[in-house]
C-alpha cells in the first residue's frame, strides 16, 4: 500500500519541491495549539538540557564546576584556558585523538557508502540469478549483532597481525548492510528505468551508465548512507577498545573514556573533569555540524526509506 | 538463466530485451555482479567469516592443563545455568518491555504533532530532538554521568536548593532507570525522525477527505496516520530490539563512576566483553555472544510476526 503514495510524492519532490507541503499546509496556519507546543517545548528542553550543561560547563574551571549552579555561567570564563588545556595534555593526545577520528570515520563512511550504493544499485536495477537470495542475506544480517562479531574478529585479526592499525577500526566498518537496503529503495524509486534504457540505446556501458546517470540521481541517498556510516564509525566505542592498546591511536570515544575514568578515580584530585567536559564539547561539534550542514539530503533519503521499511 | 528471465514475464530489462541476444543479457549479468562483489567481498571476510568462527571457538574450551579441548555444547548448556548471564538477560528483558515502547511513544507523539503542523517552531525542535543522535553514546553517558552525580550535577543541585534530599541516581536500585533516561534521550529523536520521514511521505489526499468530514485529529492521528507509517514504526522497533539486547558502551562507562551498582555482567554484551578480555575466556564468551545474536533474532522475529498478523487481521 505504501509503495504507490511513495512514487507519486517522490515524483512530486523531484520536479516541484516544497510545493506539497505548502499545499498542505495552506490555511492551516490560525490552528497552531498554544497546548501541543507547551508540551512539544517541554520535549525539546529535556533534549537540549544536558547538551547546554555541557557547553556551559565546558566554560568553567574545576573550582567554578564544583561551586557555581549547573545551568548557568561560574565567576571566570575558562573556555580558552580549558580548550588549551584539553589540546596540551599528554603532549597534545587530544589532537591525536581527533585526527584518528576523522580518519577511521571519513575512510570508513566513504567506503561504505560506496560499496552501499553500487550494491544498492545493482539489486534495484538489475534482475540477475542469486540477486534475491543475497539480498535476503544483506537483509538478514542487519540483525546479527556486531558486538557478537567483534571478538572473533578480533582474533582473526590478531593473528594477521592487524589488531592496533588503522585497518582494525576501518575494514569492519565498511560493511553496512542497512546502507544496501537504503539504498536498493532509493535505487528504485529515484532512477527510472527508461533513462537507463536510453543511456544503453545510445551505446553507454553498465559502468559509465552508473557513474553518469545513477550517481547523479542517488545524491540524498548516498548522503543519508554516509552520514549514517560516518555517525556509526565516529562513535563507535567497542571496536577501538578491544582492537587499539597504543593511546596513539585511540580515537575520541576510547581516549574521552579513558580521561573520564581517570578522573573518576582521581576523585577530582586531577583536576581532569573540565577538560572532559570541554573535550567532549570539542568532539560532537563536527557531527552536528555535519547534520545541520546536509539536512535537506538526509532527510529526503530517510523519507524513502523509511516508507518501505 | 534464460528460465529466470521466462519465469519473470515482467522483468525490469523489460520484453525488448528478450529479442535481444543473450550476450546483452550476460553482459548486464556480469556487470551487477561487479557492482556487488566489492560489497559481498567485505561482506564474507567481516561479518559471514568471523560469524562462523565465533560458532566453531564456541564448541572448544581452554584449560590451564590439556590445552583446547572440544567440548560440544558444554558451553551452551553453562549458558544456560550461569546466573551472572541470565541475569543480565532478564536485566535487558525488563529493559524491553519497559524503555523501548516509552521511547517509541515518546518518538511517535513527537513525530505526530510535528507533522500535524500545530506546533510553533516545528522545524527547530525536530532538529533539536534529532541532535542527541549525533553525540557518541560515549559522549552522551558520560554528560549523563556528571549530571546524575552528587558533586556538582544540576539534578542534585536543584533539590539541595529547595531543601530536599538528592537522591542517589547511580545506586543500584536507580541505576537501571538512569540507564533507560540516557538510552531515551539518545535515541528518541532518531526514531522521532524515521516515523516523521514516513508521515511526510503520506498523499495529504489520504486523510483531507476525513478532515472535511470533520473527523478529529486524534482519530486521523490513530486510524489512518498510525497505520500508513507501520513499516517504519516496525523498524524501529526492530532496531530498538537490537540495540538493547547489545548495549555496552552506557553500562561500561557508568561502571567507572558506580562500580558497585553495575557489575560487570550488567548487560549480557559488557558480560561477554569481561569474559572475552578480562578473564580471557574466549571460549565461553563466543557461546555467550552467540546466544545473544539468536535471542536478539528470535525476539526480532516474533515482533515481526506479531505485527504481520495484525495487519492480516485489521
Amino acid at each position: 500500500m505504501s509503495a504507490i503514495p511513495a512514487t507519486r510524492t517522490r515524483a512530486e519532490r523531484r520536479t516541484t519541491p516544497g510545493v506539497r507541503i505548502g499545499r498542505r499546509r495552506k490555511g492551516r496556519e490560525e490552528r497552531r495549539s498554544s497546548l501541543l507546543t507547551l508540551l512539544l517545548w517541554v520535549c525539546g528542553l529535556y533534549f537540549a538540557f544536558p547538551l547546554v550543561w555541557l557547553v556551559v560547563a565546558s566554560t568553567k574551571d574545576n573550582a567554578d564546576l564544583f561551586t557555581s549552579f549547573g545551568l548557568w555561567f561560574g565567576k571566570r570564563f575558562s573556555l580558552f584556558d580549558n580548550l588549551a588545556t584539553v589540546f596540551s595534555t599528554q603532549n597534545g593526545i587530544y589532537l591525536h585523538w581527533a585526527l584518528n577520528t576523522v580518519l577511521y570515520a571519513g575512510v570508513s563512511a566513504v567506503g561504505a557508502s560506496l560499496l552501499a550504493t553500487m550494491a544498492g544499485y545493482a539489486f534495484a536495477k538489475y534482475d540477475f540469478p542469486g540477486g534475491r537470495a543475497l539480498f535476503s542475506v544483506t537483509l538478514g544480517a542487519i540483525m546479527i549483532p556486531l558486538t557478537a562479531l567483534a571478538i572473533p574478529t578480533y582474533l582473526l585479526f590478531s593473528s594477521a597481525g592487524l589488531t592496533n592499525t588503522p585497518s582494525a577500526i576501518i575494514l569492519p566498518s565498511l560493511v553496512s548492510p542497512f546502507g544496501v537496503f537504503l539504498m536498493r529503495v532509493y535505487a528504485a524509486d529515484a532512477i527510472p528505468d527508461s533513462l537507463i534504457e536510453a543511456a544503453r540505446m545510445d551505446g553507454a556501458g553498465e559502468w559509465r551508465i552508473f557513474w553518469q546517470v545513477g550517481l547523479r540521481l542517488l545524491g540524498p541517498g548516498v548522503v543519508t548512507v554516509f552520514l549514517f556510516a560516518l555517525v556509526a564509525t565516529w562513535s563507535n566505542y567497542f571496536l577501538p577498545l578491544i582492537m587499539l592498546n597504543s593511546s596513539g591511536l585511540y580515537p575520541l570515544t576510547v581516549g574521552l573514556a579513558q580521561q573520564q575514568a581517570a578522573s573518576a578515580a582521581g576523585g577530582g584530585a586531577q583536576a581532569l573533569f573540565s577538560t572532559v567536559i570541554t573535550g567532549s564539547v570539542v568532539s560532537v561539534v563536527p557531527l552536528i555540524l555535519c547534520f545541520l550542514y546536509l539536512q535537506r539530503y538526509w532527510q529526503t533519503g530517510l523519507a524513502t526509506g523509511s516508507t518501505k521499511g | 538463466m534464460a528460465s529466470t528471465i521466462a519465469a519473470r514475464p515482467r522483468s525490469r530489462t523489460g520484453d525488448k530485451h528478450r529479442l535481444r541476444p543473450g550476450s546483452t543479457r550476460r553482459r548486464q549479468h556480469a556487470a551487477a555482479y561487479l557492482f556487488v562483489l566489492p560489497f559481498f567481498a567485505v561482506f564474507v571476510a567481516m561479518l559471514i567469516v568471523p560469524l562462523f568462527y565465533s560458532g566453531y571457538l564456541s564448541f572448544f574450551q581452554t584449560r590451564l592443563v590439556g590445552g583446547v579441548s572440544f567440548v560440544g555444547f558444554a558451553n551452551y548448556l553453562h549458558a544456560f545455568t550461569d546466573t551472572a548471564f541470565l541475569g543480565g538477560v532478564a536485566r535487558m528483558a525488563l529493559f524491553l518491555v519497559i524503555q523501548v515502547p516509552v521511547m517509541l511513544a515518546l518518538a511517535l507523539f513527537c513525530a505526530l504533532a510535528l507533522d500535524s503542523g500545530w506546533v510553533r517552531g516545528s522545524k527547530v525542535l525536530r532538529l533539536l530532538m534529532f541532535i542527541p543522535y549525533a553525540v557518541p553514546g560515549v559522549v552522551a553517558t558520560l554528560m549523563w554521568g556528571y549530571l546524575y552525580g552528587n558533586d556538582f550535577g544540576p539534578i542534585a543541585q536543584t533539590l539541595r536548593a529547595i531543601g530536599l534530599g538528592a537522591p542517589d541516581l547511580l545506586s543500584p536500585e536507580n541505576v537501571l532507570g538512569s540507564l533507560m533516561n540516557i538510552v531515551t534521550w539518545e535515541f528518541a529523536g532518531y526514531n522521532m525522525i524515521i516515523m516523521y520521514s514516513a508521515l511526510r511521505s503520506i498523499p495529504g489526499e489520504l486523510y483531507e477527505a476525513a478532515e472535511i468530514d470533520g473527523a478529529s485529529q486524534w482519530r486521523i492521528a490513530w486510524s489512518i496516520k498510525i497505520p500508513a507509517i507501520r513499516p517504519a514504526i516496525l523498524l524501529t522497533i526492530i532496531f530498538s530490539v537490537i540495540g538493547t539486547f547489545q548495549l555496552f558502551n552506557e553500562p561500561s562507562l557508568l561502571h567507572n563512576l558506580a562500580p558497585n551498582a553495575i557489575s560487570n555482567s550488567f548487560t549480557p554484551n559488557f558480560y561477554a566483553y569481561n569474559l572475552a578480555f578480562v578473564d580471557q575466556n574466549v571460549n565461553y564468551a563466543a557461546a555467550v555472544a552467540f546466544i545473544l545474536g539468536i535471542v536478539i533474532m528470535i525476539v526480532s522475529y516474533v515482533v515481526q510476526l506479531s505485527t504481520q498478523k495484525r495487519e492480516k487481521n485489521a
